[in-house]
């Protein structure tokens, strides 16, 4: 492990048999994991270059059990990791050695759906699809869409602000959520908002999502829901370029355009989506854009229109609008078979999350390119282009030596290069350990001390979540990424992009 | 009433920390279109008009990195130019507060989260601020968020700082999502002359494949829903078409003059005005209460929430509680503000935490005057 994480208590490691014992006093009704084979499924999530299982697990199943663990946790100074279901690509839930790990898998219950106002109040363990299709029946969904959604949790959702290729017309988790109710470490329990837009005081109901699970552990979630469009259709378009693809894909949104999902592709990533899943994408083009429009039959397709007189206007080699849902998903199945394709071609790849503002696009791709040759090591790009976030996949092979270490600091490369031209460090993928220490690229010690002080108010003893999202002394200087070794992401049958 | 004007971001900086080091409090402000809010005070004014101007606008990234004082109506103007909008529909406070027009800041706006009817399709200003820079309560500038629409670096400290009326720090600029202006709005009215009745037809109106816009409801005799539907001129005809096969009768209304879109200055400007957010189920229960009280109500139904005029503070605080809502005291005569506080209380739990919250920006209260129940120091 590159990244260094808290050095374990010794203290506490020598009373894990006491501590079992108070978790299973404190809460009857959970399922306390102690041996280390059973330990073993939970050293780490999604990002599986880090691994280290966890000193041990607890499974509650009521908000009043995890106030109780928490309130004696604190209580003893034991620290403790939250844990959805584990999909997380930047190691937010990595567990500790001396912590335990409280899941909220058994928190899988819907509690209440109102068709009439559209909303439903689920439990956090509850999947973030298993959500749109309890209330597909009644011709609504819930918006945000991260590829995992067929695993991920909706309290994940919540902790990491999970988007999707629909976010750029609507919304991240933050702009989905009505209300919470959570734990804060010391056991007491909070309810923020709820069934109403706008919740009394300030918005620490906002503050929640995206917090990484360092503030409090959320136990019950208020969504919104959205009524199903009646139309969605996907337009393929080709340029010769990547900056008339740019170029493209800005005019659209110029002339007033807010597509439900808008993805670019570049040369290595079409040919390799396309040997993988046949979705008969053009291999002349060095980009692909993928355009979605949704919504009633007339706006559709006078959107479409627009789409395609913007397209050609900007010389677009191939341009194509799918004609029924099943050539529209085959439109969509290639780019969601990015990664996994990527996997076919390289035993090894690293993905990345930055985001940049949309019109340095061609710049990035440059400096990326000549960073690609710098450190011998290919680059294919898959891009969210609707909101600039890019996501490169570095290929290289574990087993040659000093590969692992060249894609490592080529990634960190990247992303302090989204920082320099105005961008961010991780626009959906979350710090968690993963970027924690790339955080000074983008924040002064004041900025961050700002934010350990919002953290330092809802949990004084800095029990929960410990060594992510803020830099710690004595780190190390590269980091990790989304490892992925012959093809194999630790959730091979997720789909990622 | 003393007012400092900082030139620059060393000097507010300096002088929040040398109010901090003396005990003095400051109060921050804009244009002072919502100074009539709260408690009357003698706090030192910072005024954070120096920081004035557009930093960053390209119109294809639907992004606008302004200062916080730069007036509203200067933002609309320059986007209106490229037919892009501030979509959460910031509006100016001034007129229904007894401060004239145009002196509205973007920075009170977000301060204040002041967000319209649109709230329901398109979000409040705490879904539109995408990053700030600010000086704390410290003394201190940070920045946080970005500058981009996809960005979970971090704590979203943007969601803290929009609706916290000034509470943690001075925001010096901030860059915001902005949105393509419709090519076309519609607004129709539906009869509606009870509140249950309004209710169900707002549900049914927002449930529809009309996606509308906006919603709002002016109650009485002769109330009306008024539905606003935006978007590109073919799709707001044929889901205009989708609205009157499914409303009968339904009207052609106007957007804005007397007798059109309910909006609070349309309430009587001489009696106490409060904000009442609440879930849209309660709708009927929370009428009944206010119709009883003999309080004049309208319903900007997309922003969730019931404007309401009246005198009794605890009588409106209960109605609102019961319908699960909570009611904010925005214009008042002085002597109902001393004693009735502009915000509702928190249970106490959440008034714990943001109480800390608080402090962890601020901790030596010199943000916390006693216009929202601080104690002024001399």
């Amino acid at each position: 492990m590159s990244i260094s994480m808290p050095e374990p208590d010794a203290a506490v490691l020598a009373r894990r048999d006491e501590i079992a014992a108070a978790l299973r006093r404190l809460a009857p009704g959970a399922r306390v994991i102690d041996h280390a084979d059973e330990l073993r499924p939970y050293e780490c999530d999604g990002l599986t270059a880090y691994r280290q299982p966890p000193m041990l697990v607890v499974l509650p199943e009521t908000t009043a059990e995890v106030s109780r663990i928490l309130a004696w946790c604190h209580a003893e100074g034991v620290k403790v990791v939250p844990r959805g279901a584990g999909t997380s690509l930047s190691g937010g839930a990595l567990p500790l050695a001396d912590a335990v790990l409280l899941s909220l898998a058994r928190f899988n219950r819907i509690l209440a759906i109102d068709e009439e106002d559209r909303l439903a109040v689920v439990q956090p363990g509850v999947t973030n699809l298993a959500v749109t299709q309890a209330v597909a029946h009644h011709g609504l969904y819930y918006a945000p869409d991260p590829s995992s959604q067929i695993a991920c949790s909706i309290g994940g959702n919540v902790a990491e602000n999970s988007g999707g290729v629909h976010c750029l017309k609507y919304g991240l988790t933050t702009n989905n959520v009505l209300g919470l109710e959570l734990v804060l470490m010391d056991g007491e329990i909070i309810r923020l908002g709820g069934l109403l837009l706008e919740s009394a005081g300030l918005d620490l109901l906002g503050l929640m999502v995206g917090s990484e699970g360092l503030l409090g552990i959320v136990t019950e979630v208020t969504v919104r829901l959205l009524r199903t469009p009646e139309t969605a259709r996907a337009m393929l378009i080709g340029f010769a370029g990547v900056e008339a693809a740019g170029a493209c894909v800005a005019a659209i949104i110029s002339h007033g355009i807010v597509p439900a999902g808008m993805e670019m592709m570049d040369r290595l990533a079409i040919h390799a989506a396309e040997a993988f899943v046949g979705a008969g994408y053009p291999l002349d083009v060095e980009a692909l854009l993928i355009v979605e429009l949704d919504g009633p039959e007339a706006e559709c397709s006078h959107l479409i229109g627009e789409v395609e007189r913007i397209a050609s206007a900007h010389g677009a080699a191939e341009l194509r609008v799918s004609a029924d849902e099943a050539q529209r998903q085959l439109f969509w199945a290639g780019r969601k078979a990015a990664f996994p394709a990527v996997g076919r071609i390289s035993p090894d790849y690293y993905c990345m999350d930055g985001t940049i503002p949309r019109r340095r696009l061609p710049e990035v791709l440059a400096r990326i390119s000549s960073l690609s040759a710098q450190y011998g090591l290919a680059v294919a790009n898959v891009f969210h282009a609707g909101d600039g976030n890019l996501h490169p996949l570095i290929l290289y092979d574990a087993s040659a030596a000093g590969e692992l270490d060249k894609a490592e600091s080529f990634g960190a490369d990247i992303l302090r290069l989204c920082v320099e031209m105005g961008g961010v460090l991780t626009g959906e993928h979350g710090v968690g350990v993963e970027k924690r220490d790339l955080m000074p690229e983008m924040f002064s010690e004041t900025d961050l001390d700002q934010q350990r002080r919002v953290k330092h108010a809802f949990d004084p003893s800095g029990l929960l979540n410990p060594g992510k999202v803020f830099p710690i002394l004595h780190r190390c200087a590269e980091q990790g990424r989304v490892h992925v070794h012959r093809g194999s992401l630790p959730f091979p049958d997720l789909p990622r992009f | 009433m003393e007012t400092v004007t900082p030139p620059t971001e060393e000097a507010l900086a300096e002088c929040v920390r040398a109010a901090g080091a003396r005990g003095a409090k400051l109060e921050i402000r804009g244009g002072g279109s919502k100074a009539a809010v709260g408690a009357e005070r003698d706090t030192t004014i910072l005024d954070m008009r120096g920081f004035r101007g557009i930093v960053d606008y390209d119109p294809a990234e639907l992004v606008l990195t302004v200062r916080a004082g730069t007036p509203l109506a200067e933002i609309e103007a320059v986007l209106a130019e490229q037919r892009q909008m501030l979509a959460f529909e910031p509006f100016d406070h001034g007129p229904i507060l007894g401060a004239g027009a145009g002196e509205a800041t973007i920075g009170g706006i977000v301060a204040a989260g002041v967000s319209g009817p649109r709230r329901i399709s398109a979000g409040a200003a705490r879904d539109h601020l995408l990053g700030f820079s600010a000086v704390s309560g410290r003394g201190e500038r940070f920045v946080a968020g970005g500058r981009v629409v996809k960005n979970v670096t971090g704590f979203d400290l943007a969601k803290l700082m929009a609706g916290s009326w000034g509470r943690l720090a001075a925001l010096i600029q901030l860059s915001l999502k902005v949105l393509p202006a419709p090519a076309r709005t519609i607004v129709q009215a539906i009869p509606a002359s009870d509140p249950e009745q309004a209710a169900r037809i707002m549900a049914s109106v927002l449930g529809s494949a009309a996606a509308v816009a906006a919603v709002a409801y002016r109650p009485g005799k002769d109330g009306r829903v008024f539905v606003r539907i935006e978007g590109f001129a073919p799709s707001v005809e044929a889901r205009c078409s989708l609205l009157g096969t499914l409303f009968d009768p339904i009207e052609a209304a106007s957007g804005g003059e007397e007798g059109g879109w309910p909006e609070p200055g349309q309430l009587p400007p001489d009696r106490p005005l409060w904000r009442i957010p609440i879930p849209a189920r309660r709708l009927p229960r929370l009428a009944g209460r206010l119709d009883r009280l003999g309080a004049p109500w309208l319903a900007d139904w997309g922003g969730g929430l019931v404007w309401a005029c009246h005198e009794d503070g605890a009588a409106i605080r209960a109605a609102a509680a019961e319908a699960g809502g909570h009611a904010m005291l925005l214009r008042a005569p002085p002597a109902l503000r001393a004693v009735v506080p502009a915000f509702h209380p928190l249970p106490a739990g959440n008034a714990a935490l943001e109480a800390r919250v608080v402090h962890a920006f601020d901790p030596l209260g010199t943000f916390g005057g006693r216009r929202f129940g601080g104690r002024d120091a001399h």
